[in-house]
């Protein structure tokens, strides 16, 4: 068991990160007498900041450039939930043009921050700073100082309510959705089977292999940590439909970051620019590509906030038992849907801005 | 004769495996100009770190006495209270301020307690800058002047500190001959003038000869001996044989002969101009030859354009408005970024390796493999087994002690270090390899492998281009050598022709004829 030891050593800075976030967990969870992780609760974590951790693996990528931020994010989510506002409820566009048309906008300031960032060698500080006065503005602009509201179902499909109930009524462990439990089993075993099957490729190779008490170890507390998820979820009202989104980025962006090149490169960058750009890495076309990336993120997740902020849950008027904590959801969801995406949306990104800081 | 005003009594330093400074003695007097010579790593400028606070007190071994004073210096606020000031070879000053604010940084002239009175700072530095020579508004910025203008400002802001005794770290290394000159003078007239003693650490013989009154001479971290110009018969042979004249043992390889008749690389008339100020030319009309097998040295000071030369030809990683052209194996190549350079087999081993070598904070496997991704990758997916593997490799053929390729090589020692960085470049594949001191701040074990790894390079066909400043390392590795000075190529010489006087005389020679002295 020596080696197990050494490996936990050896990776103790990474350990150290997710042991602070359980102690976070825990003392959260004493402060609110145990309203933290309450099924309800941790639905709307998942929904209210959906679009934050969107942001957060954007804004990676630029702090893997070098520390450099992208303050604009916060104007850009603001500026992409306006001209979906005003595409869609104003003009009265088809839902999903629309948000292809967003994702594109999102591109082209990507791609204007990016080419005076990288090519013009402005500090990405001030590249943004100045991103974040304009888009504000064009946001004001846009909406002419209104709040738009609301938006057609086809357009909050993508990102508000939750994944229908395929086996509704099954009660498995008395869920209210067996679904949500069925969906995070799958993911835990999908997980489980490509760790063993890489494990059994790499030794057929002769390469390095980790203990095998250490991989069940791993599998065991992710696989705890994904089927409790799933469970809490299924004791609400199931799997977020904005889950699947952000669970797609979060795989995505791992994997371009860990597994490729790009990822590799960026992470070279940041470590040491000079190095990096006499070892062959195109050092500006990557800073480049990382900011039109992260205005690309803020667009998708503007478009998630916009939605988020007028949603109408079609479950608030079904289902008969409406407990306590349903009345307060329903408050909050009714303070967000006036809040909508006028200017007091404007304000909520820096929050998220903040966040990833601290990340 | 006049009274000891500065006296260093015994300095012994130890860095962690080197005695950097070994039982050295100094004595400066009142009113000299005093020189400090000695090859690359002779302990000049660990002397003058232990004499100005750099190193505190009792860091080193030894006594150092100021105006009779015995003096126990803290850090560098302690000895420049005492009037102690050292001009580092970087220069020291901060671009987006003006003249006057660097002149008083950290010695502002104030009001009341912390308020800055700007009226008698500019007054004052008006009159400092006229002392010095320099007729600039000391509200210009620093970075609108002249590399040769912002020297006098270093020394302008010594002044303002009421300096007795001025350090000057190579203060010519960055400056043309005219600006060399007017430096030089301002410290013959601010001796004679105003009784300023000054201490001139330099590798110009020709500088050293013009204005130091006596010499020291260090060797290895020992004073070898003082001169006198006024008893002693001061010549520039003189001085080179007490800063080279060591005993030649085994500390080279034998360099079995590898050469191949096919030349590899050919340059020829190649011009570099100054990235920032282009019209300066820092490479002109350079040619060369390398051969397959061959290992060809560059030898030249600091400052000569053999950093520049071998950084324009990989890939014009460095330099502006560059012409001339490249020959590989006969065909013309045409190199215009640093992935370009890679692909051809042409790669450039940096002398600094922290700066621009390594990522230090990944680990021996990520900075071997991060110039040629395509070897441990398939379609972008890079195969970390494969990657692994391929590291391993290299970290026990070229003998890189580290418990896994896992681990950063921030954590490893300079030998490693280095061997990390030619681990990386040798996985690339190439067949010329432009190494640039590659055996900086590495100890005398570690330098002997490298020395191997690159003889077995050779051997394999590859064609090396070996930069260096230490001649003996030159002489002792290279089968051909070029002298490089002020962005030329003066001279060329079989292993058999080389000396170390012919070459040092070859470089005198050459700088005395461009400043015309």
């Amino acid at each position: 068991m020596s080696s197990l030891w050494t490996t936990l050593r050896n990776n103790l800075r990474q350990y150290m990160i997710l042991l602070a976030l359980l102690v976070i967990i825990l003392a959260f969870q004493l402060m609110t007498n145990g309203t933290l992780l309450k099924p309800m609760n941790v639905s709307n974590l998942i929904f209210q900041n959906a679009y934050v951790v969107i942001l957060a693996v954007g804004m990676l990528m630029c702090i893997l450039t070098g520390g450099n931020i992208d303050l604009s994010v916060g104007s850009v989510v603001a500026l992409v939930g306006a001209c979906a506002g005003t595409f869609i409820i104003t003009w009265g566009w088809n839902s999903h043009l629309s948000i292809l048309l967003c994702l594109l906008i999102g591109l082209a300031i990507g791609v204007w921050q990016g080419f005076w960032i990288a090519y013009a060698r402005i500090p990405a500080f001030i590249v943004t700073l100045a991103g974040m006065l304009v888009f504000r503005g064009l946001t004001l602009i846009v909406l002419g100082g209104l709040t738009l509201a609301p938006f057609p179902a086809d357009f909050l499909a993508y990102s508000t309510g939750y994944i229908p109930d395929v086996f509704a009524n099954l009660g498995l462990f008395g869920l209210r959705n067996s679904t949500s439990l069925l969906i995070g089993i799958l993911v835990a075993i999908v997980y489980c089977v490509s760790q063993i099957r890489s494990w059994f490729w790499r030794k057929k190779k002769e390469y390095d292999v980790e203990n095998p008490a250490i991989l069940t170890l791993k599998m065991a507390i992710v696989s705890a940590a994904v089927i409790w998820l799933f469970y809490t979820l299924g004791a609400y009202r199931g799997v977020p439909k904005v889950l699947i989104t952000v669970g797609i980025i979060l795989i995505a962006y791992n994997y371009l970051t860990q597994q490729t090149v790009i990822g590799r490169h960026l992470y070279a960058l940041g470590g040491n620019e000079k190095a990096a750009r006499l070892s062959g890495v195109k050092t500006r076309k990557l800073l480049f590509l990382a900011y039109v990336n992260m205005a690309f993120l803020a667009s998708i997740a503007g478009i998630v906030f916009a939605a988020q902020s007028i949603q109408v849950p079609p479950h608030d008027c079904m289902g008969g038992e409406v407990a306590v904590g349903d009345e307060h959801d329903a408050h909050c969801n009714q303070h967000l849907r006036y809040a909508a995406v006028g200017t007091e949306g404007v304000e909520e990104p820096d929050h998220g801005c903040r966040h990833d800081h601290d990340l | 004769m006049a009274k000891k005003l500065l006296e260093m009594h015994s300095i012994t330093k130890e860095f962690p495996g080197v005695k950097a400074l070994n039982n050295v003695n100094i004595t400066v007097e009142e009113g000299e100009i005093h020189a400090i010579v000695g090859e690359n790593g002779a302990g000049k400028s660990t002397l003058m770190n232990v004499l100005s606070g750099v190193y505190p007190y009792g860091s080193y071994t030894g006594d150092i006495y100021f105006d009779g004073q015995l003096c126990r210096f803290h850090n560098i606020k302690d000895s420049e209270r005492l009037g102690i000031v050292i001009i580092h070879q970087e220069l020291a000053l901060v671009p987006y301020l003006s003249i006057g604010e660097n002149m008083f940084l950290g010695n502002e002239r104030q009001r009341r307690r912390g308020i800055v009175d700007w009226n008698e700072t500019f007054q004052e530095a008006e009159e400092h800058l006229r002392v010095v020579g320099l007729e600039e508004n000391p509200r210009t910025l620093v970075k609108d002047i002249s590399v040769g203008k912002q020297q006098l400002v270093e020394i302008a802001k010594a002044l303002a500190k009421d300096v007795r005794l001025l350090i000057l770290d190579e203060p010519t290394s960055s400056l043309n001959e005219a600006d060399s000159r007017k430096v030089l003078d301002l410290l013959l007239s601010l001796k004679r003038e105003r009784g300023i003693t000054s201490i001139l650490i330099s590798h110009k013989l020709n500088e050293v000869a013009y204005c130091a009154d006596r010499i020291t001479i260090l060797r290895d971290g020992s004073t070898v001996e003082t001169l006198d110009k006024y008893s002693d018969d001061v010549t520039e042979e003189r001085i080179i044989r007490g800063m080279v004249g060591r005993e030649m043992t085994e500390r080279y390889p034998h360099r079995p002969k590898t050469i191949r008749s096919d030349v590899a690389l050919e340059v020829k008339d190649w011009t570099v101009h100054h990235e920032i100020y282009t019209e300066r030319k820092v490479v002109n009309g350079v040619s060369f030859k390398l051969h397959k097998g061959e290992v060809a040295g560059i030898y030249g000071l600091m400052g000569s354009g053999r950093s520049e030369l071998a950084l324009s030809i990989f890939g014009r990683a460095y330099g502006s408005r560059i012409s001339g052209t490249l020959l590989k194996d006969g065909q013309p190549l045409e190199l215009y970024s640093v992935p370009d350079a890679i692909a051809a087999g042409l790669i450039y081993v940096t002398e600094d390796r922290k700066e621009s070598g390594l990522i230090l904070g990944s680990s021996i496997m990520h900075n071997i493999t991060l110039p040629r991704m395509e070897f441990v990758s398939n379609r972008g997916r890079i195969d970390r087994d494969l990657e692994r593997k391929t590291a391993n490799n290299y970290r026990e053929t070229l003998g890189i002690k580290a418990p896994s390729v896992e681990q950063f090589v921030g954590n490893l020692s300079g030998g490693n270090q280095q061997k990390v960085l030619l681990a990386k470049w040798i996985y690339s594949k190439p067949d010329i390899l432009l190494l640039d001191e590659p055996t900086r701040g590495v100890d005398v074990g570690a330098k002997f492998e490298i020395y191997q790894i690159i003889n077995d390079l050779a051997k394999q066909g590859k064609a090396i281009l070996f930069i260096s400043s230490e001649l003996p390392e030159i002489l002792g590795m290279c089968d051909r050598i070029y002298v490089m000075n002020n962005g030329r190529i003066i001279a060329e010489f079989p292993q058999s022709e080389a000396t170390q006087e012919g070459i040092m005389n070859c470089i005198m020679q050459h700088s005395k004829g461009e400043i015309g002295a």
